[in-house]
């Protein structure tokens, strides 16, 4: 299951500049450990301490919040496009 | 997906228009979707931009020119010089100058039918009901979480529409929130990041344009739900990437666990934003306590170094960047993210002190409270960062 990952400005520095990445996953659980596997230390941004997905960034299976889905244990179809999107505040 | 949601005119129409009115917004009036009602409600409408910043600038300059009836601006802030590279309602004699009371004059040559109302102050949680309240329509274009936090409790406590917008370098995100027709701010981020975790437009720069390219949406919403056309981006999060030219819209849902528009609210009140949102966390602030020198004891420091009278490293932790524009001599970069990752801690001298500084203070704070668990007790930072270096010590560097 190769799906892509959009990388949002604030978490290039991880991915080396790169904007779109693919990584393998069934589930999204599946796709951040993937994605840490390549780009150490990314997961962290994204999930806390306790496993759960960060309150201020929002990740999305397509344009679905996966928190309003099943979470980390949301499905990742073949060429599903996952979006990583942070809060930012700037104006 | 949830259903585009069709949303009645926010204004009723104002009874005429006059001549001059009637030629100046031609361009509109010929829209049928716009059209002699539409304007008439522009005309009625009542607008507030909270920030005359970066989206503020050209949310102002649009609204203005569409025929808004009236414009309230709140800003505390001065025009900055480093303002200028994307807060285009301001120009360079405005330097100095209250940022409310530059934008209102750019207004008045942009449209003189315009009614602009000035607040000269700070938004908090003592004025912000009496000023929302004279208005339809508030447009966001803030700079920090806590007053976007303050904003959309304000407008969901008030029941007011609002557009949001936000931005940090290359990356641009649009919503309209109203909790009485759809989800608010927290139902998208339900809490801010904690201090330190996601910098600032002043800590990591932005994109000029990008500015324009979300304050432009912030109108387009605001006119559409002015006047009642179209299908607003409420329950829509826009997401702009500059570098791929790229617009995404993902659906944002209501969120029946919300703090404050949810089925069993826990915030029924304004509450205390800064605590709420953090200027820096727990632990730098911890950390910095007994621990931090001003910018005139490093300078002396730094003297006594060079004597051989004192010994200690001094380490600048912002990004490479940041130190092409200015530094304090004597210093070596190691940026904050790799005291966080525990890298480098091991290129720290264990023989003698280190001092570090950053921009302002808080990027220091947070790699003190690294340093000092990892046993390096007399560890300091400096106050107020390069940026007091520059004012107080060497004014002849650019600051930023």
């Amino acid at each position: 299951m190769s799906v892509s990952v959009r990388v949002p400005t604030i978490l290039r520095t991880y991915t080396k500049g790169e904007s779109e990445v693919s990584v393998d996953g069934a589930t999204l659980s599946e796709v951040l450990d993937s994605l840490d596997a390549s780009f150490p230390g990314i997961k962290g941004r994204i999930v806390d301490e306790q496993g759960e997905l960060r309150r201020f960034v929002n990740v999305y299976v397509g344009s679905e919040d996966v928190r309003f889905a099943e979470g980390l244990g949301t499905a990742t179809a073949d060429g599903a496009q996952i979006s990583v999107i942070p809060a930012v505040a700037g104006g | 997906m949830s259903p585009d949601v069709s949303l009645p005119p926010l204004v009723e129409p104002y009874p005429e228009l006059t001549v001059d009115e009637v030629r100046r917004y031609s361009r509109h009036l010929i829209i049928p979707d716009v059209g002699m009602t539409g304007q008439k409600r522009l005309k009625n409408s009542k607008v507030l931009v909270i920030g005359a910043g970066g989206l503020g600038s050209p949310a102002l300059l649009y609204l203005a020119a569409a025929g808004v009836g009236t414009l309230g601006i709140i800003d505390f802030d001065e025009v900055d010089e480093s303002n200028l590279q994307r807060q285009i309602i301001h120009g360079q004699s405005d330097i100095g100058k209250s940022k409310a009371q530059s934008a209102k004059e750019s207004i008045a040559e942009a449209n003189p039918f315009v009614d602009v109302v000035v607040h000269d102050e700070r938004l908090d949680n003592d004025n912000v009901m009496q000023i929302f309240a004279d208005y339809d329509l508030i447009v966001d274009g803030t700079d920090n979480f806590a007053t976007r936090y303050l904003v959309n409790d304000a407008a969901v406590l008030l029941g007011k529409p609002y557009v949001w917008g936000s931005i940090y370098r290359f990356d641009g995100q649009a919503s309209v929130f109203w909790a009485e027709h759809g989800p608010c701010y927290r139902c998208l981020y339900p809490e801010p990041p904690p201090p330190g975790m996601v910098p600032s437009c002043a800590e990591g720069g932005v994109l000029g344009v990008l500015c324009a390219s979300i304050g432009a949406v912030q109108v387009n919403e605001a006119i559409k739900l002015l006047t009642g056309i179209g299908e607003p981006l409420l329950g829509k999060l826009l997401v702009y990437d500059a570098l791929e030219l790229e617009y995404r819209k993902l659906s944002v849902r209501k969120d029946p666990n919300c703090a404050i528009c949810g089925e069993n609210p826990t915030v029924t009140e304004l509450i205390d934003y800064e605590t709420f949102c953090g200027a820096v966390s727990d632990e730098a602030a911890e950390a910095a306590v007994d621990s931090t020198i001003s910018v005139r004891q490093l300078e002396s420091w730094l003297d006594e170094r060079d004597r051989g009278e004192r010994d200690f490293v001094l380490v600048d932790v912002r990004e490479p960047n940041e130190r092409e524009i200015n530094e304090i001599p004597g210093s070596l970069l190691i940026p904050k993210g790799e005291f966080l990752s525990g890298e480098a801690l091991a290129q720290l001298p264990s023989d003698k002190s280190a001092v570090f500084y950053c921009k302002s203070g808080t990027r220091s704070a947070e790699v003190l409270a690294v340093v000092k668990g990892a046993g390096y007790a007399d560890a300091v930072h400096v106050g107020g960062g390069v940026s007091a270096w520059v004012s107080q010590i060497d004014p002849k560097q650019p600051s930023y």
